[in-house]
Parts: structure tokens; sequence; C-alpha cells
């Protein structure tokens, strides 16, 4: 019996802290890299007794037989993930799953990411400069130890603008507050990504409603099998049930009920702090 | 001779675990029989020269053959005849629903209680295992042809057995991080024991299966993929499983799960032991379970085992109508579950917090038979009520799942989603690809997909021989 039946062995390959909790990880999965697109994520699971995790896809080697993954760690599976070595190996990679990206032509995209989403913008933002577009990136997160993927990001945007909701980089407010300037004062947006926590996409969205401008966000919800079966992840969309793992994980903003989706993100938080009691105790044993 | 033997109408009771016991744990229910008991209940066998019993088998064991060599008391003998054409009794004898098949045209039935057929079953083959007596049977010569299975629930299983016994080389590939499907995310451990679902697992990966895990086909390879690096054939046995829910108001609030989420996070994430493991489950005080099927017996059964002080399972038309097994709906009663039946919901009522704090239902009444030739229930007007429950499972079947359909050039599907394949050879629209179980049927039993899978094995097999090697 093959654990890992697409591959051998997902091996972390390079690991490296991108912020105090934010890791970037390099993962031997060669079946994925080669087949993964822009928009798509992974399931791991950590070891026997792990969850079910959905990440998405940051980037991939196919040559090398790379996934790229970047993860915050906010919950104890996370946490106990950044605290693997370069050479340990993740129980079980499953994917890609979800639906790609829809890459185009559109013209202009402004592609908005906060906190770790500027990992999953980066891809999209790549594709969608790949495809022609004139690309517009808006990253973003609470302060500047925390935003990511700068770099990657400016060089894959025509323009980029960095926010910090303390100030302590670029424009000292929300991507919000960016976005609403490039809109207002720019020509014409075709189309706006965004990624990032709930709440920040929410606010995009109510944003580019004002000015007709359709909008594509990335969901975040909780999920079990990732593969249509189970129902966990599911969110509405223009009043209809959908499935983030198959039917997703993009959406078109302006028809998701965002607070529906936040009121499910934070159904097992009591258990995911208990979770994170019992991790802290282990660690202090030790 | 047999048929002048005096008949016991009588048959054997199982020895089952105390109701208040087993409320609260996740043993095994029924402990199957003793030695004493099998040969028993195995003499009441009349062994009819036209047993009627192996016409109503999806996969025609020869039932009288196998009772015949419990009454000689050679048991593992019985469990080899099973497995001529079953390989995998010691689920099926568990799982079935004999009373709607063999045991239903067991000739002892018209004037009293048929032999216990899934039983008997059950015993010769845990009496093999228990005496480490079952043997790998021989494989035919290799062909050299190569057949990759979409799935390792009982369809993909089956076939895959029984195309490696044939000789040909196969491949299972699961999307889940274990095998058995619905034998092991589904049925409850209190239902089917994991250890059996390993060993029967364990006996397919003994005759040369190879098994690849965490591979969902569709997403990781297509099927086209597959056809085009060297598989011959390919046979789709990747179930139901897109969950359906009730389409009214208030369904998406937290407490409400699907049948499968709840189930799934209880057999195959283990969430029953979290924080041991990882995966959390809600748990209410007060549960409804929406529908009458058997995963609605199992998602009760569970929800109670978890610690809920009332379970109540709503279900819209009357007990007779109920698909569940009798047997699971009797063990439920016994167990405590409260049934509120003739009752549909109307709406999920939330909290402030977005959590359910109760369901508004309206009692109904039967009417006119509809297309199923069950009396169509029809909401009693001014009977709408609330029920105080947390928590709300629907287990009100499940739909095609789209991932392989929608990647495979060329597969016919109905207007259902589910993949259109001949019942009697799963040949389906595209050359070289086959299909069988609830991918092709809708969700349906254990059996009538291991039955679909031992069809679709021998179709498999002919192509494979008329196929000229490449």
């Amino acid at each position: 019996m093959e654990r890992n039946g697409h591959g051998p062995l997902n091996e972390i390959v390079l690991m490296r802290s991108l912020s105090p909790e934010i890791k970037l990880y390099k993962v031997k999965s060669p079946l994925i890299a080669k087949k993964r697109k822009a928009g798509q994520f992974v399931v791991v699971r950590l070891d026997e007794r792990g969850e079910r995790i959905p990440l998405t896809i940051a980037d991939s080697d196919p040559q090398g037989g790379t996934i790229t993954l970047v993860v915050q760690e906010v919950g104890a599976t996370t946490k106990r993930m950044g605290m693997l070595r370069e050479g340990d190996k993740l129980w079980d990679v499953v994917g890609p799953l979800g639906k790609p990206t829809e890459i185009e032509n559109f013209g202009r995209v402004v592609c908005v990411g906060g906190g770790v989403g500027n990992a999953v913008v980066y891809p999209i933002a790549q594709a969608m400069k790949a495809a022609g577009n004139r690309v517009i990136s808006i990253i973003g997160a609470r302060t500047k130890d925390l935003l990511v993927l700068e770099e990657e990001n400016r060089a894959v945007s025509d323009e980029l603008f960095v926010t910090t909701d303390d100030g302590s980089y670029g424009r000292h407010g929300f991507v919000t507050d960016e976005l609403a300037k490039v809109l207002q004062d720019g020509p014409r947006v075709d189309l706006v990504v965004a990624i990032g926590p709930a709440i920040m996409m929410k606010a995009v969205c109510d944003l580019t409603k004002n000015y007709h401008i359709p909008t594509v966000v990335s969901l975040n919800s909780i999920m079990v099998d990732a593969t249509g079966m189970c129902g966990a992840c599911r969110v509405e969309v223009g009043g209809k049930t959908k499935f983030v793992c198959v039917d997703g994980p993009e959406f078109d903003g302006h028809q998701v009920d965002f607070d529906l989706l936040m009121a499910r993100l934070r159904m097992y938080l009591p258990e995911e702090q208990q979770a994170m009691e019992v991790l802290e105790q282990k660690a202090e044993a030790r | 001779m047999a048929e002048k033997k005096k008949l016991n109408l009588k048959r054997e009771p199982i020895p089952r675990q105390d109701p208040h016991l087993r409320a609260h744990n996740f043993d095994e229910v029924a402990l199957g029989y003793s030695v004493d008991q099998a040969k028993r209940e195995a003499d009441r066998c009349l062994g009819c020269k036209k047993p009627r019993c192996v016409a109503g088998c999806p996969v025609e064991v020869d039932i009288p053959g196998f009772i015949g060599r419990i009454q000689e008391g050679d048991f593992i003998g019985g469990a080899r005849v099973i497995k001529e054409t079953n390989s995998l009794p010691a689920i099926c004898g568990r799982v079935c629903p004999q009373e709607d098949q063999c045991e239903k045209l067991c000739i002892l039935a018209k004037k009293g209680a048929a032999v216990a057929i899934g039983r008997l079953e059950r015993f010769v083959a845990d009496y093999e295992a228990q005496h480490q007596a079952v043997e790998i049977p021989p494989r035919a010569p290799s062909t050299g042809k190569k057949v990759a299975v979409v799935g390792a629930g009982p369809a993909g299983l089956t076939v895959a057995g029984d195309l490696a016994k044939l000789g040909h080389g196969v491949t299972i590939f699961e999307a889940l991080h274990e095998p058995g499907g619905v034998l092991i995310y589904g049925i409850p451990e209190f239902r089917l024991p994991k250890v059996i679902v390993k060993r029967e697992v364990d006996y397919i990966t003994s005759l040369g299966v190879e098994l690849k895990l965490s591979f969902v086909v569709g997403q990781t390879q297509t099927v086209d993929e597959f056809l085009n690096s060297g598989y011959d054939a390919v046979f789709l046995g990747n179930g139901a499983g897109l969950p359906y829910f009730m389409n009214i108001p208030g369904e998406n609030y937290n407490g409400v799960y699907s049948a499968n989420e709840f189930l799934t996070r209880s057999n195959l994430m283990k969430a029953f032991q979290f924080p041991e493991y990882d995966t959390p489950i809600k748990m209410g005080r007060r549960v409804a379970v929406v529908g009458g099927g058997n995963v609605a017996m199992d998602s009760l059964r569970t929800a109670l085992r978890l610690g809920a002080e009332k379970v109540t399972c709503v279900y819209r038309r009357s007990r007779a109508e109920m698909p569940a097994r009798e047997e699971e709906i009797e063990n439920a009663e016994e167990e405590g579950i409260e049934f509120k039946l003739l009752t549909n919901p109307i709406s999920i009522q939330g909290n402030e917090q977005g959590w359910v704090k109760g369901m508004e239902c309206v009692r109904m009444e039967l009417g006119s038979p509809d297309e199923s030739g069950r009396r169509r229930p029809v909401p009693i007007k001014g009977s709408e009520f609330v029920m105080d429950v947390d928590q709300v499972i629907v287990a009100i079947g499940q739909g095609a799942n789209p991932l392989v359909a929608a990647t495979t050039s060329g597969l016919e599907t109905n207007k259902w989603g589910y993949i259109v394949a001949d019942p009697l050879t799963g040949v389906t629209s595209k050359e070289g690809v086959y299909a069988g179980g609830d991918i092709v049927t809708g969700a349906a039993t254990v059996i009538l997909a291991m039955g679909a899978g031992r069809n679709t094995a021998r179709a498999i097999d002919v192509y494979l021989r008329g196929k000229r090697s490449a």
C-alpha cells in the first residue's frame, strides 16, 4: 500500500521563515507540481492522527518536482507544521484540488492580497501577467514584519502598492484604501482579484460593487475530504449553496455571503483553542 | 433426503451487546454466533435442490454449499465456498440487507423465519480469520495487462480482487488516506469494525493488487492520462458522494452537518477521540437526524454514542416506508432513539451567532402512491411546530460526484450526473472504461456495488483478452 500514491514521500526540501508567523515550504510532489494551475490547493495531513487542512499552492517547479506552500501559523496543525525541518516528510499531500483560476486577457487587473493571501494571490498575478494583462497589485499586512512575497509580487506586477495597518511600512491603512484610490483616479479596471482574510475580501467586494467591477475571491473555508463528499466547506453564493472544494475555491465575490462564511469559520474556535493548549503543554513538558 | 428433515421455523438469536451499555461505546453491537449456535442455525437449512436464496444474491454465493459445510463442521471450508464468488464475506455478513435478498427468498420464510444466511456468512468468515486459515488463492499467470481502478470502496475492491486473480495487473487509486470507501468513512465501528475492513483490504492486496492512496482521479491524474500511459482499461467505482441538503432556510447554520461530514469526522478522522486526534466534531445536546435510511440510522446511533442527550429521527413517511434495514431500526429503538415519523423539516432556526437553536417541522400524512410506488407524504396544513434541537444532521441521500466524469472525454452521464453504464457489464460510452457501484446507480448498498464489480470484472477480462498487446 502506497500512502502517498502520487509521488515520493512529500519531503520538505526547503523551509524558510517569511515572517514571525508565516513560513514557506518547498515540498517534493512531482505529480502535483506538474499538474497544478494557479488558484488550486492541496490538502495536507501531518501524521496518522492529523486533520486534513487545505493549503493553497503558491508556486511550483515542474522540473524539480516541488510545490511551494506559504503557511500562516494560525492553529495547532500549522504551528506543528512550523516545527518540522527540512528533510522531514508530510504524511499526506493530496491534490491539486479545486478549480484553477480563470486566466485570460481581461485588460487591467488589480490583484489584492492581505496577510498570507499575498502568497495565494502571487501565482494568479503571475498568470494574469503572462496572459497579457496589465497587473496592478495591492498587498497589505497588519505590520511590516508580516508582509510576505513583496519582491515576488513586484516582479509579476506592472505596479505594486503596499499597505500596513499600523503604518510601519508602505501606505498607512488597509488595502481597500489603496484600492479606492486606484479605482477612483486610474483608468477603468476590468477585474479585481482579492485574496485574504474574509473580512478583507468582504470590504473589497463592498467597494468594487459600487464601481460594478467584476471581483473574484478565493475562499478559505473549513474542509474535511476536500473532494466534494462532505459539505463542510459549503458557502452561499448568489443564494445557492456551493462547495468551496469542488465548485471553488474562487467565486464571484459580489455573490458571496461573507457573514455566513465568517460565522462558519468560527465554528470550531473552542476546539482550536483547546488544541493549542494541548500543544503548548506538550512543548512545556519537553 | 434433506427435504424430509423436520422443519425448524425458529432462528437462533444472535447475541448482542446490552442496549444500555452499547449506547455509550463504539464496540460492535452484534457479537456473532458461537460454534454451537452456528451449527444449530445451519441445521435449519434444508439444502434445497433448487435453492431460491442464491437467486437473491447479487454475487451468487453458493449458499446451500457453504451452509452444508457448516453442518459438517467444516467452517473453513464454508468460508472458501463463499470466497469463490465473494471476496468480502466478513463485510457482507454484517452489512448486506439479507432480509431483502437471499433470506427473503428462503423457503422457510414462507412459514417462519428464514435461515440466518448473513449471520452464518459472518460466522465462517470470522472463524477463518480467527484461525489464521485465510489462504491466498492461486493467481492465473500474468497477462501483462494493466487496469486502473478508481476508488477503494466495495465495487473497486471487488473488481480489483477478481481481475488480479485472473492474472491482470491492477492498481487501485483512492482519494482518501485510507482504503475502504464507505466501509471506512461511512459505516460506523459498532456495525462494521474497521479491523475487519482492514483484513479484507489486506486480502485484496495479498492478491497482488497495488493500492495508491491520497490520489484524486480527475485532479491528480485523469482517466485519459491513465489510458494514454499504459493502462489497458479503467474501472470507475468512485461512488456517489455529493451530499444532498434539503434546500430549506437556515441549512448552513453552524451545527448543521451532512451525514457524510458527521460520519466522516467520527469514523475516518476519529474525531470522537479529539484532541488525541486533531479533527474536532461538534456534539449537540438535542440532535435531530433527518432521513430514514441506513445512513440516518448510523448517524443517530453515532450521535448517541458521542454523548447527545436526546437523539431524534425525523422522517417524512411512516415506519413501513423507511429504507433502513429493519434490524438497524430495531437496534436504534432499543438504544433509546426517538422517532418522529410523518414529519418534515421546513426551516432551521439560528441564534445571533449563527448556531442552530431549533427546527421548524410540519406533520405529514400519506397520500396516493408516487412514482416510487410508496405513498406520497403530504403536509397537513396548520400542523407546523418547532423542535427544540441544537444540532441537525441531514441524511437524505447523495448525488454523483462530478470530479471524474467532468475530466474524462467522451464519457456519457445521465441528467443526475451518474455515469451511464450497462448494468450487466459496466460498459460505458468510452472504450476501455467501465463503471459500477453508486456512481452508476446512485446511492445503493455495499453488495449491489460488489455485484456490479463482479460482473464488470468478467467483462473487463473478456475485453482485455481480446485486446492485442500494444
